[in-house]
């Protein structure tokens, strides 16, 4: 296909990011939001359109790439990550954009979630998080809450279901933050912050499958019921939420606890400090979940840690420093030689 | 027999080896004889045979390590079907090895290590060295080698522990002497690797090589002497190395000379984790090596990298093939290019694994889902794997294409001299990407090739997404059935089209005649032995070929066959390729199979082929 040139990165616009494809994801979809949110925010970040590359696995969230006018692959059912993993250490001047969903991302190819997650590698990954297996048509998945009823769990599933964020923790992913498909503004807010951040990030999106989970995060981030429940992470700000800010988070040991604002010394909330080398408090946070809790999204943690494609390319450069660049004579004739006489 | 001590007999090959105790050292030695014997120069062949275990317990039967070495004053072409003399370290070397000894045999036997316990261990009901039989069938050499080699130390400071543990070296000396070898090679060696960071060990090690060599001149413990002299080597500079050695080399000169950057991902499985180990000491040229938490992430990392534009590469044996075939689904039909090697091992499952065998061939072949032709070579000795790894790289690059290496353990680890190429010989396998500025079709394809042209993420203005779904000339997602049709034809007409830029088949014997023998991969050795053997009794109507591809096959090969009466196929399978030959040429061949871990023998395959030729 012939691709329109792209505009220098400073001009770039949301439109350079467009396919001419048919989007072909359910009216209602809340991948729509999401992959408006991303187009919006690619031409911000000051990268020419062909450093991005937007890698993706199987799933209804994985056709990501094809609706993005960049470079991409769609690879097979969770291995998104080895094959990231592959570019970005072939080519650590690219941008990568790893889309997976709870079903792509955490069964399948938890492994390799795991593996890109402790090794750090300086890409972005979106799990979009539904709930259930859509593009196979409505089957529970690793994320669906115990006694979920599906097609393959007509008597409810039995499944402790995995927390993406607890997962993230678990591996020491550097850069583990949470949005939701429904506030475009805090989307790209959070995708922002995620590619700053220089190591991997990972990014759960509450999403919601309009055809077999719909209304699955109902609950806590509709217009009715999100100011009671979603607790807005902020860097130096204490926990609280509510229509005026009335309730917050306190610890009772290492237990969190809901507390009324008013009634408490305001220095005894919790304050939310994401950069702390501790996994202690993004732990607690990760914990919050519906109905006891308010459902925290914003960052949850970031540090700091050595990329593993820049370790790659330090290795390399240490070696030659040390050895030279290599010539054809030390590599075909190695340590020891004997010559036959003609 | 002669009487005199020192006269040699004149030999043109001898076949050592060295057996014991996996931490006995005989991996070292049989390395040393070997290096010690392409000086002379001999024309020699290795392979080591060493237990799954890592240390079995001290003085089994499951902790016998081996390696065996075939030299010549003639071109050798496999590591000999049975030893001329055999050293055996403890009972259970000997339990293992015994059977395999020549008639007539030299039997070297450290008798210090025939204890009760030992014998035990080694499932002897009594002591064999006690057995006239043994002393009837074999020149029996029983030694205190042990008591010798601390005898030799009693000046040093060593322990016991350490001054037992020259023993192999002596071992070492002692056959050197009956094969009129050179010391300096070793002391040399001896002196690179511990004299430095361990002058004592060093120094215990020299002394008791020397005492080995001075047990035979002194002693005149044998009256056998052998000489092998000097081979007839084609003149040039040489180095030994081991096939999985020679795949990374080849990697890195194929690498080198494409100008794409190497990235090899691999998973830790025997008999091909060395492969990543040797390139993981290249950082300097450049070669980037990721060890991946499976074997699929690894074959992930690879394409990855290809995509990005750089050239990818993992390697693994059967199991791991199993979990990577999706992956070469996906690089079919992204048409990217990527190597997978299969250093082959007794299967299924776990098997055998660090034991040799042939029978991922149809897997190579046929083991994906979908319609899915991949080019597959096969290296046929140690130092051809140099080749074929470059080989694999040309066509990978110039077809846009996953290709399959498919090599095996005894390849892998055996070893040979290998007349270094110099660069110029290598061809250029460059290929360009697509321009900056031109219009991009991801699947428009070279009329001739059928290969489709690469751009890479970073490239200006030819943005483009690739993947698994079904794809147009254009990129884009086609459901289109006769588009479907189309892009399967011309995925199968593109690996076809590789024949035409393949080497030619090396026929060796006339071509035509009565048998053609028709082999792949490691097995070349002992079917070329076999046949010139042969030729040399006067066979002149049996001719054999060795198939360096088996996807796509050699043009010629089809027109061979029709010049002969019958055709035998001898692989270390159940009759995988001979399947193939059956099914592709409609002719009858015949079967001749092993699977038992180890080799052909080359007289084994003369016997077939004089039964196959009586029928």
């Amino acid at each position: 296909m012939s691709v329109q040139p792209a505009a220098p990165p400073e001009e770039l616009q949301r439109k350079d990011f467009i396919t001419p494809n048919d989007v072909r994801w359910c009216p209602g979809c809340g991948d729509y939001a999401i992959l408006n949110s991303l187009q919006r925010t690619l031409p911000d970040l000051g990268i020419a359109r062909e450093d991005y590359c937007i890698i993706s696995g199987i799933g209804c969230s994985s056709r990501f790439p094809y609706y993005m006018q960049t470079y991409g692959f769609h690879t097979i059912h969770g291995r998104a990550p080895s094959v990231a993993t592959g570019v970005k250490v072939a080519n650590p001047d690219l941008s990568v954009w790893i889309i997976t969903g709870d079903g792509d991302g955490l069964s399948i190819g938890g492994n390799h979630t795991l593996h890109l997650l402790r090794r750090n590698l300086d890409v972005n990954v979106l799990l979009f998080n539904n709930r259930i297996y859509g593009l196979t048509k409505g089957q529970y998945s690793p994320t669906s809450p115990e006694g979920t009823r599906t097609k393959t769990t007509p008597s409810g599933s039995i499944d402790h279901p995995v927390n993406p964020l607890l997962f993230a923790l678990g591996a020491e992913a550097t850069f583990i933050a949470r949005t939701v498909d429904n506030n475009p503004k805090h989307m790209v807010e959070t995708f922002k912050a995620a590619h700053a951040h220089k190591g991997v990030s990972f990014v759960e999106i509450f999403q919601n499958c309009v055809i077999f989970n719909d209304g699955a995060f109902d609950d806590v981030y509709s217009k009715t019921t999100r100011e009671e429940q979603l607790l807005k992470l902020e860097a130096g700000k204490p926990l609280t939420w509510g229509k005026d800010n009335e309730k917050g988070i306190r610890l009772n040991g290492l237990h969190p606890e809901i507390v009324n604002v008013a009634e408490i010394d305001s220095s005894e909330l919790v304050v939310h400090d994401p950069n702390q080398e501790s996994p202690i408090q993004a732990q607690m946070l990760a914990n919050l979940t519906y109905p006891d809790f308010p459902t925290p999204i914003g960052v949850f943690r970031q540090i700091e840690r050595p990329v593993y494609e820049e370790q790659v390319a330090d290795q390399i450069k240490a070696a030659q420093e040390a050895k030279g660049t290599g010539t054809w004579q030390e590599l075909l004739h190695g340590k020891s030689t004997w010559t036959v006489e003609g | 027999m002669s009487s005199s001590t020192s006269a040699f007999q004149e030999k043109k090959a001898a076949v050592v080896r060295f057996a014991g105790d996996s931490g006995d050292g005989m991996q070292v030695v049989g390395e040393r004889f070997s290096d010690t014997s392409v000086t002379v120069p001999n024309s020699i062949a290795t392979f080591p045979d060493y237990p799954a275990e890592i240390r079995a317990p001290i003085g089994t039967i499951a902790g016998v390590s081996a390696f065996q070495v075939h030299f010549g004053a003639q071109t050798v072409l496999t590591p000999g079907d049975e030893p001329d003399a055999l050293v055996a370290m403890n009972p259970a070397a000997l339990a293992v090895h015994l059977d395999d000894l020549a008639e007539a045999g030299l039997l070297i036997v450290n008798n210090a290590s025939f204890t009760e316990d030992n014998l035990k261990m080694a499932k002897f009901e009594s002591n064999p060295l006690d057995d006239p039989e043994l002393r009837k069938k074999y020149e029996v050499l029983d030694i205190d080698i042990s008591g010798l080699a601390v005898e030799a130390l009693k000046d040093s400071e060593l322990s016991m522990k350490d001054k037992l543990r020259t023993k192999n070296f002596f071992a070492l000396g002692f056959t050197y002497w009956v094969y009129g070898r050179p010391l300096d090679p070793t002391i040399n060696f001896i002196n690179d690797k511990w004299g430095k960071k361990l002058p004592a060990v060093a120094d215990a090690n020299i002394k008791v090589l020397k005492a080995g060599y001075f047990l035979g001149e002194t002693t005149e413990i044998t009256r056998n002497r052998y000489m092998i002299s000097r081979a007839e080597v084609a003149p040039g500079i040489y180095r030994k190395i081991s096939g999985n050695e020679a795949l990374a080399l080849g990697l890195i000169a194929g690498a080198r000379k494409s100008g794409r950057e190497l990235t090899f991902s691999g998973y830790p499985i025997t008999p091909a984790s060395s492969v990543l180990e040797a390139l993981a000491g290249y950082k300097h040229f450049g070669v980037k090596t990721v060890q991946a938490e499976d074997e699929i992430a690894a074959i992930g990392v690879a394409l990855g990298a290809s995509f990005a534009g750089g050239i990818g590469v993992t390697a693994t044996s059967g199991p791991g093939m199993c979990l990577k075939s999706e992956f070469m689904g996906l690089a079919c039909i992204t048409e990217l290019p990527l190597i997978i090697m299969d250093i082959q091992r007794g299967g299924p499952s776990t098997g055998l694994p660090t034991k040799t065998e042939q029978s991922d061939l149809l897997q190579a072949l046929y083991g994906r889902h979908g319609e899915s032709p991949i080019p597959v070579v096969a290296p046929n000795s140690p130092s051809d794997c140099f080749r074929a790894a470059y080989d694999a790289m040309r066509i990978a690059l110039a077809y846009n294409t996953p290709v399959i290496l498919l090599s095996d353990g005894y390849i892998a680890n055996g070893s040979e001299p290998w007349n270094i190429p110099s660069e110029e010989s290598l061809p250029d396998i460059s290929r360009p990407l697509a321009k900056e500025g031109d219009p991009y079709l991801p699947y428009k394809r070279d009329p001739e090739t059928f290969a489709r042209t690469q751009a890479i993420p970073g490239q200006y203005g030819l943005e483009h997404r690739l993947g698994g779904l079904e794809k147009d000339e254009m990129g884009a997602i086609s459901y289109d059935p006769s588009n479907h049709q189309e892009m399967t034809r011309l995925r199968a007409a593109k690996v076809e089209a590789i024949a035409k830029s393949n080497p030619e088949l090396i026929i060796r014997g006339n071509k035509t005649g009565k048998l053609l023998v028709i082999g792949w991969g490691g097995t070349h050795g002992a079917i070329a032995s076999a046949v010139d053997g042969l030729h040399n009794e006067g066979f002149d109507n049996i001719t054999s070929v060795n198939l360096r591809h088996l996807n796509p096959m050699p043009t010629e090969l089809g027109a061979l066959i029709k010049g002969f009466d019958k055709v035998l196929v001898p692989e270390l399978n159940t009759g995988q390729l001979a399947m193939i030959i059956r099914s592709k040429f409609l002719v009858d061949a015949k079967s001749m199979n092993k699977v038992q871990g180890r080799p052909f023998k080359v007289t084994e395959i003369q016997e077939r082929i004089l039964e196959v030729l009586k029928d």
